[in-house]
């Protein structure tokens, strides 16, 4: 199938590209840029005139909950839900059930996802067994078996000696460790940021040491076993400043990552009890979004991710504190960059970068996050100057658990090209 | 967002919070109280308000004096009540609050009285009835988590008002577990609403929530500084399990440190008035000396409950 | 618009009316606030001995349904026991007798008196209740008409007086 996208603004980050130009495609890549290769007749041509022609996205942080947690998202659910949102690849943390500790499991995943032909997937492998933080996962295998890199997701290893411990064994491959900065004391029993809200509310706080006290360990190790690692989900402006700090005096490799929820929103956004801020790590100060938002922009921060995670109406119909954790995002990642960048007034191939080619580099993709000829024909079509409104109607993923319903966003996707081939288009 | 405690034209239709709300609903609550205080003298110790309704008390935690408070007061009204003690019942059978609320309505529930141990409960039950429609149905939060206890808060200001009057000539102290406890944020926002101008805190840091300065009051560790001058002391609650999870050494030292005493009590101006929530741990947070002295108002407080519940619920189901 | 009477002249009319039926033990409450008003007012002509009680009827309306609580009430008082004793009860308009039931049914909760007399200033008909009065200083010679109410003033100068008034 040869596809011609005709008269679009083609916007690549990687190339620091934006102009009009037609986009060819054949064999599932990109063929050419601009004119047509001699003898290219497309078998379909898609109008894209001003709309915008994009690498397709790259969501380094999407929980498609299988295996085990079926009841709330399935992977055909959320694949539709990917599609729909322009997210082409997607980095899958381990808490799954089981945890992604075992080759078999990965593989089966990978089978499953590659037999929808929708979304690359990338798992993340378990860093422990089970993420239980006692016993190192077989990190070699799960690498064979398809992970590009080693977490425990939101499961922090309590014992500091095992944590070191699974830094050197991945350090020993230079495999990537991806660690969310959470102290599990300071953490445990907690469910907000401790602050004015949390007080005035009553719900037990957790403090930004909580994540502060992590990233210092963290990052100590890592300058002692010199293991790549990458801190996911920031959510405070010290955190932030602990990573630049080992960056700039230190000399410590360290990337790190912010979801699309942080970025836009604080605390306050918790109202009376809205269990959809109920979020790992929690929703911090205004001073932190505003820092973490300023820290993406000029790319002290690497990449943005959407945190996806399908919760059921059931587990967020309780209590706040009773209530489960997490926000649905895959379709809510292309809006909300191009929301960022419309109130931070950046260009949009800055914005854009942040989840294609930034988010390439992290997850070591280099077939895909840009357009250049050869490259792996993923790519998003969208309409930037469309809005529309998020409600559980619009939203093709199982969960439609989202801080963000009744808004209306920036950026209506048109087209989702995966290897050449037209999988969404509305 | 809409206040989920005020209904489309911003009247009162639950009581889960008294944060945010208007000085002036405050202050018709204490007024509508007024004449409820009398009924009690009566031969007959009933009004006619609430015949036919039926009101369910809902504790999910146990609290048998709030329960009671509050069935004195429906029962006062007339009202048919309900108790329900759910943890003993259908949650540990695996129900989720809302199929208990749903099930509930099924029987033509009138009020709900709820008692939660978790934060904002009374507000999910509140939104959640909003969403069904049932406008007819009201809640009253009887306590939940550490968020908020307004019919606590509100028959403290009662307290409060019938022995100083007015408000903005106040200094008040609240002594004690302020982090865990709802009964203080009431009292805050209450407190801050009704205009008094110096709100103290006396508390050790291991009791106090994060930035709670930025509620409106003036942090104290120290009880001789915190109770100089001052016209109301309110005491806290201290729970026994504060001690395990490394709040505080023992209850002897707390006693030492934050328990009132009549020689702590001396600092405050000599016609200050005690208060107390109930129940009282006498010799941990309050000296039995103070507690049955002539300061204390503990006892009328409990009265003027009955009476600001009966108004509560009164004005709730009349709209 | 009918001539309305002089409250004052009806107000002396009306203690005339009681006196030759007063008992020893004869007491007045009167309902809030023109019967109130009235009650203090006729004890004092009468030279009764007894202070008036005063009742406030809003937590024993018919229509708390419809409309709810009255915007603010105020405390009912019944100074002495009503256990046995011959009550006057004394309102200031009568209308519909809807008042009058609610502070029947009010003074009940306090007590059985051995009887319940009615007194009013003014009977304006429409009565939607079983209700007269046994004392009454004037009656309107045709029934008012809803839209309009009929209310018992207290001047600055501590004198009563009738008003009409739109509702």
């Amino acid at each position: 199938m040869k596809i011609r996208i005709a008269n679009g603004r083609v916007v690549d980050p990687a190339h620091q590209s934006d102009s009009v130009r037609d986009v060819f495609i054949a064999e599932g890549k990109i063929a050419a840029l601009g004119d047509a290769p001699a003898g290219f007749t497309p078998d379909r041509t898609l109008e894209a005139r001003g709309l915008i022609v994009a690498p397709g996205l790259i969501d380094l942080a999407a929980r498609l909950r299988e295996p085990g947690f079926e009841y709330r998202a399935t992977l055909e659910s959320e694949m539709e839900a990917a599609m729909a949102g322009g997210v082409t690849s997607v980095a899958i943390p381990p808490d799954t059930d089981p945890a992604l500790d075992e080759p078999g499991l990965v593989e089966m995943l990978c089978y499953r996802a590659e037999k929808l032909n929708r979304a690359h997937i990338y798992p993340i492998g378990a860093l422990t067994i089970g993420l239980k933080g006692e016993r190192l996962s077989e990190m070699a295998e799960l690498l064979e078996a398809g992970c590009f890199a080693f977490s425990q997701a939101n499961e922090p290893i309590v014992d500091t000696l095992v944590l070191m411990r699974a830094m050197q064994y991945a350090a020993t491959f230079g495999f990537r460790v991806w660690l969310q900065p959470i102290a599990p004391f300071l953490t445990r029993g907690g469910f907000a940021h401790s602050g004015e809200v949390a007080s005035r509310l009553g719900l037990p706080g957790i403090p930004v040491a909580a994540e502060t006290v992590a990233i210092f360990t963290y990052l100590q190790l890592a300058k002692v076993t010199g293991v790549k690692l990458h801190v996911t989900r920031l959510s405070s402006a010290e955190g932030l400043s602990l990573i630049e700090q080992a960056r700039a005096r230190y000399g410590i490799d360290v990337t790190c990552d912010v979801s699309i929820n942080h970025l836009h929103l604080c605390d306050a956004d918790i109202g009376y009890f809205d269990t959809h801020c109920h979020l790992i790590p929690p929703l911090r100060a205004q001073s932190d979004r505003d820092a973490l938002s300023a820290a993406l922009a000029d790319g002290r921060i690497d990449a943005l991710c959407s945190d996806h995670t399908p919760v059921d109406d059931d587990h967020k119909l309780k209590p706040f504190s009773e209530s489960e954790p997490g926000a649905t995002g895959l379709e809510l990642l292309l809006p909300l960059t191009l929301k960022w960048a419309e109130d931070k007034k950046l260009p949009l191939t800055t914005a854009l970068a942040r989840v294609t080619s930034d988010a390439a580099k992290l997850a070591g993709i280099t077939r895909a996050g840009h357009l250049a000829p050869g490259a792996r024909a993923d790519v998003c079509v969208f309409d930037p100057d469309a809005r529309s409104c998020v409600s559980r109607e619009s939203l093709k993923s199982q969960g439609k658990n989202t801080p963000f319903l009744g808004q209306t966003l920036p950026g209506v996707v048109r087209y989702t090209l995966v290897e050449g081939r037209l999988m969404f288009e509305r | 967002m809409r206040n989920p405690q005020l209904n489309k034209n911003g009247e009162l239709q639950h009581l889960l919070t008294l944060d945010g709300l208007p000085r002036d609903v405050i202050v018709s609550i204490l007024d509508h109280a007024a004449p409820f205080t009398e009924v009690a003298e009566r031969e007959v110790k009933k009004l006619p308000l609430l015949r036919g309704k039926s009101i369910f008390n809902l504790f999910f935690e146990n609290s048998t004096r709030t329960r009671t408070t509050f069935e004195i007061a429906a029962k006062r009204l007339s009202a048919d009540v309900v108790n329900l003690n759910v943890s003993t019942s259908s949650t540990a059978k695996g129900e989720s609050l809302l199929d208990t609320i749903d099930n509930l309505c099924a029987m033509h529930a009138d009020m709900f009285v709820v008692r939660h141990a978790a934060s904002g409960a009374p507000v999910l039950i509140a939104k959640h009835l909003q969403a069904a429609g049932r406008d007819h149905i009201h809640v009253v939060n009887a306590g939940d988590g550490r968020h908020a206890h307004p019919t606590q808060g509100l028959l403290d200001m009662y307290t409060i008002r019938h022995y100083k009057h007015d408000f903005t000539q106040l200094t008040v102290a609240i002594v004690g577990d302020v982090l865990h406890s709802r009964v203080a944020r009431s009292q805050i926002a209450a407190l801050n609403t009704l205009g008094v101008p110096e709100l103290r805190v006396i508390a050790p840091k291991t009791l106090l929530p994060a930035e709670i300065e930025k509620l409106g009051i003036r942090v104290f560790h120290d009880m001789s500084e915190g109770l100089k001058d001052v016209d109301v002391v309110m005491m806290l609650r201290l729970q026994n399990e504060r001690m395990s999870g490394a709040l505080l050494p023992t209850p002897q030292e707390y006693y030492k440190v934050w328990g009132l005493t009549e020689e702590k009590l001396a600092l405050a101006k000599s016609d200050a008035i005690v208060m107390h929530p109930g129940p009282m741990n006498r010799g941990v947070e309050i000296d039995s000396a103070v507690a049955d002295g002539s300061q204390a108002v503990i006892l009328p407080q409990v009265t003027f409950g009955i009476a600001v519940r009966m108004a509560v619920m009164s004005m709730l189901a009349g709209q | 618009m009918p001539q309305l009477p002089d409250a004052e002249t009806l107000c002396r009319q009306l203690a005339e009316q009681i006196r030759p039926c007063l008992k020893p033990n004869t007491v007045l409450i009167g309902i809030r606030t023109g019967g109130e008003w009235l009650a203090r007012r006729l004890h004092a002509l009468l030279g009764i001995e007894e202070p008036p009680g005063a009742i406030d009827i809003s937590f024993y309306r018919d229509d708390y349904g419809a409309k709810g609580l009255h915007a603010s009430p105020q405390r009912t008082h019944i100074p002495f026991s009503i256990e046995e004793a011959p009550v006057i009860l004394v309102d200031d308009v009568l209308y519909t007798g809807r008042t009058t039931r609610a502070a029947l049914n009010e003074i009940f909760d306090f007590g059985r008196p051995a009887s319940v007399e009615l007194a009013v200033l003014v009977d304006r008909g429409g009565r939607e209740l079983p209700v007269a009065a046994r004392y009454c200083a004037h009656i309107l010679p045709e029934p008012l008409p809803a839209s309009q109410n009929l209310q018992l003033e207290e001047t600055e100068d501590g004198n009563l007086t009738l008003r009409l008034i739109d509702a």
